[in-house]
Formats: C-alpha cells, sequence, structure tokens
C-alpha cells in the first residue's frame, strides 16, 4: 500500500463465498479483503479454485453462497455486466478479443450504442488516448488484433477494462505466455495504475511474480484460503510451503554432466520458420534452447520428432535419417513431449487409459492374440497414474476430464516412461504448479543421468539456466549462440534472444 | 441486333432468378455472422412460399400475404433457435430436421387446406407482386437494395459490431458483458423474415401461387453463394447472380439444343460445385460458426 490514509474501507471484501460444480466443491468458503491502491496477489495451486473465485467475483459464474462487497457497499454480482458496473474489470487469462476487428472495435464492443459507429469511435478515440498517457500502454488502435503480438493483446485487454471505468481489475495468469521484456512492462503499467488509485488483483502461480510485483498474498489450497500475509513478511519457499502443504525444493539439485556419446546431429538443419540449425546432443545431458516465442524452436523440435518436413542433415546415433516422419523417429527412440500438450498430445474425447498408449499401441506388451487387451491396457494406464502422481487415479475417466496440470502428467508419463534415448520436450513446466514442477524437474535429471539426453524448448529462463547443461539460443529462426548456464544471465540471454550475435557457434 | 436482345433478355431473367436467392443468402447471413448455421433457409423459404400464397389467397392481399410468410419464417427461426441457441443442440441436425418437416407438411397442410393435390389456389392479380418499375417487382427491388443496408448494418453501426463479434468470438461478447443469446436470435428474426420473404418470391412473384417442391434446392445455392461471397453482403450478391446468370444461360441453351438438355441442365449445379471446390476453404467464415456457446467451467 502506498498511502495507508487513503481509506480504510476495503476495495473489495469477500465473505464466505462457495461455489460448487456438481460434486466438486471448487470454492469453500472464501473470505479476505482486498485493500484499495494496492497489488494483491492470488496464488495456489492448480485446481486450488483461485479463477473459479475470480469468476465469480467478475460474474462469469454465479455464487452458490457467500457475499462480495465492492467499496464497503454488498453487490449482487450475477453477470460480467453487474460486475463492470460495479467497478470490476477482468483481464482473462485467454483473451477475450476477436481477432478480425481492429483495436478499437474491440475495446468499444461493450458500450457502443447500436445505432451509428462513427462518433462513438471518435469519442472513444480521445479517452483511450488519455488512458495510454495515464498507464504509459501504447497501441495503434486502427490495427487489427490478429496482426498484434501476443503482449499486445494483453494490453488490448487492460485498456479494454480500463475504458469501462474499473476501479478494480483482476489479471488471471498474466504472464503465461508473455516475454520477460512484456512481463516488466506490464509490471511497470500495473504499478503506475496502482499508483493512481486503483487496485490491482493478479492471479498466479509464479511466486517469484508474487514476491516482486505484490503487496499482500492470499493463498489458496483445494478451494480455501491457507494464508494471507503481506508479501514483505514471506519468501518463496514459505509460498510455496503454504501452497502445496509441504516443504518444496525449489532448487534444482543436479550433479555434472557426464557426455558420452553423440546421438543427435544437426548440420544444416532447415524446416519451417528455422534455417541452417546445427548443432548435437550427447547422452547424459540436459540441452536447452532458449528464445522468444515464435523463434523456431517449436518447428525445431517438431521437426526433429518428424511432425514437420526438413531439410539438411539429421543424423541419429551415426546414421543419416532419410525417413523422417513421427512413427519411425519415434521407434528410434526419440520421444516427444509437444508444447501444446492439450492440442498436440492428448485426444480429449478419450478414456485416460487411451490417451496413455497413443502412439505406443504396437508394444507387443499391451496385445493379446494380435489385438489390445483392455486389461493391459488398463494395468499400463494405473502403473503409470501411480509413478506420475496422476490424480484421480481413474484409467477410465476421460481425458478431458482432468485437471490441465494432471493431464500434462499423462502425456509425461506416456513419452517418459519408454525410458527414450532422447526426449524432445517444449515448455515442460507450463501450466504445472509447484509441487509437479518439482517432480518434472526430477525426472528429467533422472533421465540424463541413466544416460539419456533431453532436448529442452523453454522460455521460462530461469528453468533453462537450472536444468540444462548447455544452452543454445535462436533468434529469427537461425541459431544465434551457445551459453554454460553459469554464464548465462539475464541480459546476456536477453540480448541474444533478440538477435545480437556473440559469437559464432562451434558446430 | 438479334444477340444485344438475347444478352438482354438473358440479364434480366438473371435479376429475377437472383432475387430469391439473394433473400435467402442474406437470411442466412445475418444467421452465420451470428454463428448458427442455417441449413434450414430450403424448408424456410417452402414454407413462406405456401404461407404466403396462402394467406394471400385467404386475405386477397398481397401484403398480408408477404406479412404471413414473414411470420412463418421467423415462427420457423425461433424454433431452429430454441433448438441451437437455448439448448444448444447441434446446429447442422436441426437445419436439416426444419428442411425434412416441412418437405413433409407443407404439402399435407396444403392439401388439407385447399384439397388441390398439395397447392394453393391460383392467385389474382391483387394477390401477387406486379411489376411496378424496369420490368421488376418490389421483392427484387427490396432484395437489391437490402444489400448496402446490410453492409451498413454490419459495418457501421453498434449492433453490427455486436453480431459480428458474437459469430467470431461469444467469450469475448459475454465478458464484455452482453448478452450472446439475444444477439443470436436478434440475428434470427432477421433471418426468419427474409428467408420467408424468398419464398414468398417464388410463389407470389415468379409463379401466381404455391405448389409442391418450389424450393427445388434454391435454400441449399443460397447456401453456397453465401460460402462463395464469403459471408460478405456484395460478394455474396455477386455470387447469387453468377449462379443466376447460369440458370438463365441454361434456361435458353436448351432451347437451341447442340447439348443433351440434362447435361445443361445440370450445368448451374456442376458450376456451383466447381466454384466451391475452387474457392475451397478460404477466409472470411466466422470462427465461431457451429459451436453452440457453452460457458467453460471455471478451474
Amino acid at each position: 500500500m502506498t498511502d495507508q490514509t487513503a481509506s480504510q474501507i476495503p476495495a473489495l471484501e469477500l465473505v464466505d463465498v462457495q461455489k460448487s460444480f456438481g460434486a466438486v466443491r471448487a470454492v469453500r468458503g472464501v473470505s479476505f479483503t482486498v485493500a484499495k491502491s494496492s497489488i494483491h496477489g492470488i496464488v495456489g495451486e492448480n485446481g486450488a479454485g483461485k479463477s473459479t473465485l475470480m469468476n465469480l467475483v467478475y460474474g462469469f459464474h454465479r455464487a452458490d453462497a457467500g457475499e462480495i462487497k465492492v467499496d464497503g457497499t454488498a453487490r449482487n454480482i450475477t453477470s460480467p455486466d453487474d460486475a463492470i458496473a460495479a467497478g470490476i474489470g477482468m483481464v482473462h487469462q485467454h483473451y477475450m478479443l476477436v481477432e478480425p476487428m481492429t483495436v478499437l472495435e474491440n475495446i468499444v464492443l461493450g458500450t457502443a450504442p447500436s445505432g451509428r459507429l462513427a462518433n462513438t469511435e471518435r469519442e472513444a478515440t480521445t479517452k483511450l488516448e488519455r488512458l495510454m498517457l495515464e498507464t504509459g500502454l501504447s497501441l495503434p488502435l486502427d490495427a487489427r488484433v490478429a496482426d498484434l503480438e501476443v503482449g499486445a493483446r494483453q494490453q488490448v485487454e487492460i485498456l479494454k477494462a480500463l475504458f469501462r471505468d474499473v476501479q478494480i481489475l483482476i489479471l488471471d495468469e498474466p504472464t503465461s505466455v508473455l516475454t520477460p521484456h512484456d512481463t516488466e512492462r506490464l509490471f511497470d503499467a500495473l504499478r503506475r495504475l496502482r499508483d493512481h488509485g486503483r487496485t490491482i488483483l493478479v492471479i498466479t502461480h509464479k511466486l517469484e511474480e508474487i514476491t516482486r510485483l505484490t503487496d499482500r498474498v492470499t493463498v489458496m489450497r483445494q478451494g480455501q484460503v491457507v494464508g494471507d500475509v503481506a508479501t514483505s513478511s514471506v519468501d518463496e519457499a514459505k509460498l510455496a510451503e503454504m501452497m502445496v502443504g509441504r516443504p518444496v525444493l525449489l532448487r534444482v539439485e543436479k550433479g555434472p554432466a557426464n557426455p558420452g556419446e553423440t546421438l543427435l546431429e544437426l548440420s544444416g538443419l532447415t524446416g519451417r520458420n528455422f534455417s541452417d540449425v546445427s548443432f548435437h546432443v550427447r547422452r547424459g545431458e540436459i540441452v536447452g534452447i532458449a528464445g522468444v516465442a515464435g523463434n523456431g524452436q517449436s518447428e525445431l523440435l517438431h521437426a526433429i520428432a518428424g511432425l514437420l518436413p526438413s531439410a539438411g542433415g539429421l543424423a541419429w546415433k551415426g546414421a543419416q535419417v532419410a525417413r523422417r516422419d513421427a512413427a519411425h523417429m519415434r521407434d528410434a527412440g526419440i520421444a516427444h513431449v509437444p508444447e501444446d500438450r492439450q492440442r498436440d498430445g492428448l485426444v480429449q474425447e478419450f478414456a485416460a487409459q487411451d490417451t496413455a498408449i497413443l502412439g505406443r499401441h504396437n508394444d507387443p506388451a499391451l496385445r493379446r492374440n494380435g489385438l489390445l487387451s483392455r486389461r493391459a491396457v488398463r494395468a499400463h494406464c494405473e502403473d503409470r497414474m501411480r509413478r506420475f502422481d496422476v490424480r484421480p487415479p481413474d484409467p477410465a475417466w476421460p481425458t478431458r476430464g482432468f485437471s490441465g496440470g494432471n493431464q500434462q502428467k499423462l502425456v509425461l508419463a506416456r513419452e517418459m516412461e519408454c525410458n527414450p534415448d532422447l526426449l524432445l520436450i517444449g515448455q515442460p513446466t507450463r501450466g504445472v504448479d509447484v509441487g509437479a514442477i518439482e517432480f518434472i524437474y526430477a525426472r528429467l535429471i533422472d533421465l540424463r543421468d541413466r544416460g539419456g539426453a533431453v532436448l529442452l524448448v523453454s522460455s521460462e529462463l530461469d528453468q533453462l539456466v537450472s536444468l540444462a547443461d548447455r544452452i543454445l539460443v535462436m533468434s529469427g529462426g537461425k541459431l544465434i549462440g551457445e551459453l554454460a548456464p553459469e554464464d548465462a544471465t539475464d541480459e546476456r540471454l536477453g540480448l541474444m534472444m533478440g538477435g545480437v550475435t556473440e559469437k559464432p557457434v562451434a558446430a | 441486333m438479334e444477340t444485344a436482345t438475347q444478352i438482354l433478355l438473358l440479364v434480366a431473367a438473371a435479376i429475377r432468378l437472383a432475387t430469391p436467392l439473394l433473400l435467402a443468402a442474406l437470411a442466412g447471413l445475418y444467421a452465420e455472422r451470428s454463428g448458427v448455421i442455417d441449413l434450414s433457409l430450403e424448408g424456410k423459404m417452402l414454407a413462406g412460399a405456401f404461407a404466403g400464397a396462402a394467406v394471400a389467397s385467404v386475405t386477397g392481399s398481397v401484403w398480408v400475404g408477404a406479412l404471413g410468410a414473414i411470420l412463418t419464417g421467423i415462427v420457423l427461426s425461433l424454433l431452429h433457435g430454441f433448438a441451437t441457441v437455448t439448448h444448444r443442440g447441434n446446429q447442422v441436425v436441426a437445419g436439416m430436421a426444419i428442411n425434412i418437416a416441412m418437405a413433409g407438411l407443407i404439402p399435407t397442410v396444403a392439401q388439407a387446406i385447399f384439397a388441390l393435390g398439395g397447392q394453393t389456389p391460383q392467385l389474382g392479380p391483387a394477390q401477387r407482386f406486379l411489376n411496378v418499375a424496369l420490368g421488376n417487382n418490389a421483392l427484387t427491388f427490396f432484395a437489391f437494395l437490402a444489400v448496402p443496408a446490410t453492409g451498413w448494418l454490419l459495418y457501421r453501426t453498434g449492433w453490427g459490431l455486436r453480431l459480428r463479434a458474437v459469430g467470431e468470438n461469444p467469450y469475448a461478447v459475454d465478458t464484455a458483458g452482453l448478452p450472446v443469446a439475444r444477439l443470436r436470435y436478434q440475428a434470427l428474426l432477421v433471418n426468419g423474415a427474409l428467408a420467408g420473404l424468398a419464398g414468398a418470391y417464388l410463389s407470389m412473384a415468379a409463379n401466381a401461387g404455391f405448389s409442391r417442391d418450389m424450393t427445388a434446392g434454391k435454400g441449399y445455392l443460397a447456401i453456397a453463394a453465401l460460402i462463395f461471397g464469403r459471408w460478405a453482403p456484395v460478394p455474396t450478391m455477386l455470387a447469387c447472380l453468377l449462379f443466376a446468370f447460369a440458370d438463365a444461360a441454361q434456361a435458353q441453351l436448351q432451347t437451341v439444343r447442340i447439348l443433351p438438355s440434362q447435361f445443361v441442365g445440370a450445368l448451374p449445379y456442376i458450376l456451383t460445385v466447381l466454384v466451391l471446390a475452387l474457392v475451397g476453404k478460404g477466409g472470411g467464415m466466422p470462427k465461431a460458426l457451429g459451436i453452440p456457446y457453452v460457458k467453460e467451467r471455471g478451474a
């Protein structure tokens, strides 16, 4: 809080708020207050009820019981319209924008009268220019949203809310797809908004952001508040422990790498969005690829996995690979955990046990008399679920019924438990909570120490620095350079990710 | 001289044949830009054609007849909306259900009321749309004026902005505090009225009375024109004119007898298939088209 005398009445107060979806009690009697003109964080694991709670405040869902007070007055919020009228705006994790329309059209969508637009748009432009000045955000109002970068789209969402004169702004996982640079800009804008008297609520599972940005933090676990503290009084380890309910290891503990024979060797590999990429991966090492999203890393991973065509040298265990299709690469011992697991790694309609054998259905252990044995498939899935602590541990449960984090674990279990020589993995912890991150890191290091190799693409620099034994940097579809993790400061990585070459790559 | 007259006749015929297509395609445009697939244009046209002719024949007034056609179209649209917007049913199935139901129901009702083998009585001059200017009737003028009017509504008004938004991303509309279902119902109201009028053109302008199966697939042709026109008013009009021109040319070619008449008769449909195959899945399709709006369960 910057100004203690501003007001003693909280901007927002929740009293015993409850919400169930069928038998699932998502929010179980939550009460807390948010001080005016402050940045308030809400943390918790996946499925702790953070997003549901905020959707209740924003009227997207209706609470079963409890009270929501804005500026000390109880409000009956049953729709986003009510929330906006009460001065509450929300920036959703998945942006709520109409892509073919312009920035301006998206912003006036909710308020424009039914008649002629021209005057409305002129007045809106004046107001938006003032708001941009106040917040330090800047956007081309007549650009189509489809042509904007992710960071800019988020600014559209923020301006859209501010345009409706909201005093309380809720942001749901605002940094999940932002670059470090965009994250900084967002945080600056949020601090300015707070200093101008607005109240900010940030939902996140990134502890580092809580400690950097917020004034106060509410910790949720299993639909309940388990802690509500001033941020200055806690550290990340303490927050993690409150979230998970047990002490969590935040540091990655690993010994030095013992690289062995070369498994994968690329020489001048070219494909969609990347060109002339050369490097090698050896047994017993984790190689990380850093880069701003959209600079060819994802496509490179897909090409190695045989999912996208590629030209140029691709050697596996010393022999050039001619047949580059997914089945062949998989049979050769390359496993792949795709970046967008929900789109590329799962069939949402399948039962978990069927999702768990996708691409591995020819395994003789799953067959009897040439046909899939349901019993073997079920046992196989039960085993994976136990090892990866998937909840609920029910192989017949449909894939879409699992929470995001548990869906990830299903894919990870499928790809890691077949003892691959090389594991390709994109954004290993995107959308995964602290407890699961600890687990995934341990499995990756375990695979390395058993003589496997890991090729890791990540947009989280901390993760690369702590996991990888070597870090390659990509920019504009080219390999820009290589760094040892101990030399990889945020500044150096950031410069290279921006395309500034430091030294030529030793292929 | 001879050829010039022939071409003029061809163009005039194309404009007449394009009118019902255009009304139906615009009807489809309103529904589909709001995110509701409308395969039921055929059924709505058939019902509108019958209702228009029947009401005109009973009341003796062309305008009351047209109103009957409009209201019939709207009733079917609301039925479609109830199934697909309120109850989030499959839009394609609901649309086809309306077509099948109307194909059976309309001749039965016609027979029950008029006992003329599924037809309405012949309509007199006061019960029909007659030519008012330039050899065309009021419905044709209305249809072609509806094109710029639709363009203005869609792209220059707040209502149009919201209508397009709800067809692209209903979540954006909902979170902006606007009612998704109400917007889609509003689009369906316009849709029903236009589809009913498209039918009325067939029975009250192009012909003098309703006969069985008189839509003959025009509702589907209108959908093809809408797709070819990428869900935008002017290109959709041009697509309707193209299909109508092919139809008019086909009718003239039949008299020349160079090619087998069956082949010539199939030309407009072959053209439709070719055009749609060549256009492919190009842009313009509303992204939320065909997807019922369901609020996701919060994580």
